[in-house]
C-alpha cells in the first residue's frame, strides 16, 4: 500500500517495473485454490500449492492446510503474510483455551476466533479461510471466513482465486451424505479443474482427511492429477 | 484496501451474462441466459434474446455492452447476407465469425463486447467461434463466455466429450447454464438454447422454475 501512495504523488523519470521484474515489488499472495467437505464422521480439506509474488512462483509446494488444532485445520486464501500472522494467533488462543477447558476444543470456537481477528482488523488484511475439522458434540464442520470476516457454516466450501470456476462443478457433484472416498474424490477433481484453469493456482493436490480417529495427509503429484477430457 | 471487481465496468445497459455453444454428433447447440442488467443491481430485463440469428444455420450470442452488441451485430448481418448473395451460397460459419471479428478488432477501442458464433455449413459441418473482447478469433469444440462463465469453467472441462448425442449436448448446456445462473447474480431468468443441425434450426425454451435443481435448492 506504501508503494501505491508514493507512486501516485511524486514525478518519475521512469516507473519501478522498468528496471526490475515485477515481483519485485509485489506482496506474496497465495492466489489460491482452496476446499472442505464435510462427511460422515469427518471432512476433507485440500489446497494446491501454488504461492506467487506478481508473476513468480515463490513456492511451488507451499502447504496451506494449516493444523490449528489436534483435529482442526484451516485452509488459507489471500495475502501469505496476514494468513500466516493470524493463523499463529488463532493457534495460541485455541491452545490456551483448550488447556483452561481440559479438553479438546471445538471446531466452531477456532472459526469464531479467526472471524474475530478476520473482522477487527478487516481493512488491514486480506485473508480468505476456511476452517474445518472435527469435535465430540457436532462431529466433521466446515465453516468459512471469507474476505471482510464473515462466518458461516457450510456442508462444503471453497475459497480463493481459483474457486470461481468451480462453484458450477462444485454445485452439481457435491451430494450430502458422500463417503470419505467420494468426497477425496469430488475435492482432487475439483481442484484439478481450478489448477488448470486458473493461473495463481497449481503444482501439486494437498489433501487431509480429519476424523475422531485422527488426521491423513495425502500429496497428489502433478503427472498423477485427475485427467479431462479437455486437457 | 483494493477490492477485487469480477464484472467488468460497462456502462449503462450490459449483458452480464452466461452464454456457450457446444458442438455434438451433427450440429452444435447455442445456448443463454436471458437477464440484461444495469450496474450490477437493477434487471433491466428479464426476457431478452441474446441469441441472434445472422444468417439460416449461423447464430450468434453476445456479452457484454448490449448496445455495442446490437450494433455490430446488425452490421454483420447485413454484411453476411449481402456476402451469401454474391457467392450464391450459404455462408460458412467460419465468414460469419470472420466478420464480426473484423469489426470487433478495428473498432476494438470503442467497443465493449464478445460473441459467440456458432452454426452448420456443408464444408465443415457444425463449428463454433469464439470472438474475444479485444477481436481474437478461435475455433473450438465448445466455448463459454460471459460474466457467469467463471463458475462453470470446472463443471464443462469435467463434462464435456466430443461427440455427444443431441439429448446428452442438450443436457450438458441446461445445466451448465443453470449452475451459472445459480451463482452468478447478473446471470438468470430463462434458459435459451437453440439447436442447429443440416435440417434445420430449432428453438428450445426452459423457464426457470423447471430448470435443473441441485443439492442446495
Amino acid at each position: 500500500m506504501a508503494a501505491a501512495t508514493a507512486t501516485r504523488f511524486c514525478q518519475q523519470l521512469s516507473s519501478v517495473s522498468d528496471m526490475s521484474p515485477d515481483w519485485t515489488t509485489k506482496e506474496v499472495s497465495t492466489g489460491t485454490t482452496i476446499m472442505a467437505v464435510e462427511y460422515e464422521g469427518g471432512v476433507v480439506i485440500g489446497a494446491d500449492s501454488r504461492t506467487t509474488t506478481g508473476a513468480y512462483i515463490a513456492n511451488r509446494v507451499t502447504d496451506k492446510l494449516t493444523p490449528i488444532h489436534d483435529r482442526i485445520f484451516c485452509c488459507r486464501s489471500g495475502s501469505a503474510a496476514d494468513t500466516q500472522a493470524i493463523a499463529d494467533i488463532v493457534t495460541y488462543q485455541l491452545g490456551f483455551h483448550s488447556i483452561e477447558l481440559d479438553e479438546a476444543p471445538l471446531v466452531q470456537t477456532a472459526a469464531n476466533l479467526f472471524k474475530a481477528s478476520c473482522y477487527r482488523y478487516r481493512e488491514e488484511l486480506m485473508a480468505g479461510i476456511i476452517v474445518a475439522g472435527w469435535d465430540k458434540r457436532r462431529g466433521g464442520q466446515v465453516y468459512t471466513v471469507p474476505v471482510g470476516g464473515m462466518l458461516v457454516r457450510q456442508p462444503v466450501s471453497v475459497g480463493g482465486s481459483g474457486s470461481t470456476y468451480i462453484y458450477g462443478f462444485m454445485d452439481s457433484n457435491y451430494k450430502p451424505n458422500m463417503t470419505k472416498e467420494q468426497c477425496l474424490h469430488l475435492v482432487s477433481g475439483a481442484l484439478s479443474l481450478a489448477m488448470e484453469r486458473d493461473g495463481s493456482s497449481g503444482g501439486v493436490i494437498r489433501l487431509a482427511a480429519i476424523s475422531e480417529s485422527g488426521v491423513e495427509r495425502q500429496v497428489i503429484l502433478g503427472n498423477q492429477l485427475p485427467k479431462w477430457s479437455t486437457a | 484496501m483494493e477490492r477485487h471487481y469480477m464484472d467488468s465496468k460497462i456502462k449503462g445497459v450490459s449483458t452480464g451474462t452466461t452464454i456457450l455453444a457446444v458442438t455434438f454428433n451433427g450440429g452444435v447447440i447455442i445456448g443463454s441466459d436471458s437477464r440484461a442488467s444495469m450496474g450490477g443491481n437493477y434487471v433491466c430485463s428479464k426476457t431478452i434474446n441474446k441469441l441472434i440469428q445472422v444468417h439460416d444455420r449461423i447464430f450468434c450470442c453476445i456479452a457484454g455492452s448490449l448496445a455495442d452488441a446490437q450494433a455490430v451485430t446488425k452490421t454483420a448481418k447485413f454484411q453476411i447476407s449481402l456476402h451469401s448473395i454474391q457467392m450464391e451460397s450459404p455462408p460458412l460459419v467460419k465468414a460469419a465469425a470472420s466478420v464480426m471479428k473484423e469489426l470487433c478488432y478495428n473498432n476494438k477501442e470503442e467497443l465493449q463486447a464478445g460473441f459467440i458464433t456458432a452454426g452448420w455449413d456443408k464444408k465443415k459441418g457444425p463449428q463454433v467461434y469464439t470472438v474475444a473482447l479485444g477481436g481474437m478469433l478461435l475455433s473450438l469444440p465448445f466455448t463459454i463466455g460471459g460474466s457467469g462463465s467463471t463458475y462453470i469453467y470446472g463443471y464443462t472441462d469435467a463434462k464435456y466429450k466430443p461427440d455427444m448425442s443431441r439429448e446428452e449436448c442438450l443436457q450438458f448446456a441446461t445445466n451448465a447454464l443453470a449452475l451459472a445462473m445459480g451463482r452468478d447474480n447478473v446471470s438468470g431468468g430463462v434458459a435459451h438454447l437453440v439447436v442447429i443441425t443440416e435440417g434445420g434450426v430449432e428453438h428450445v425454451v426452459i423457464p426457470g422454475d423447471k430448470l435443473p435443481k441441485f443439492h442446495d435448492e
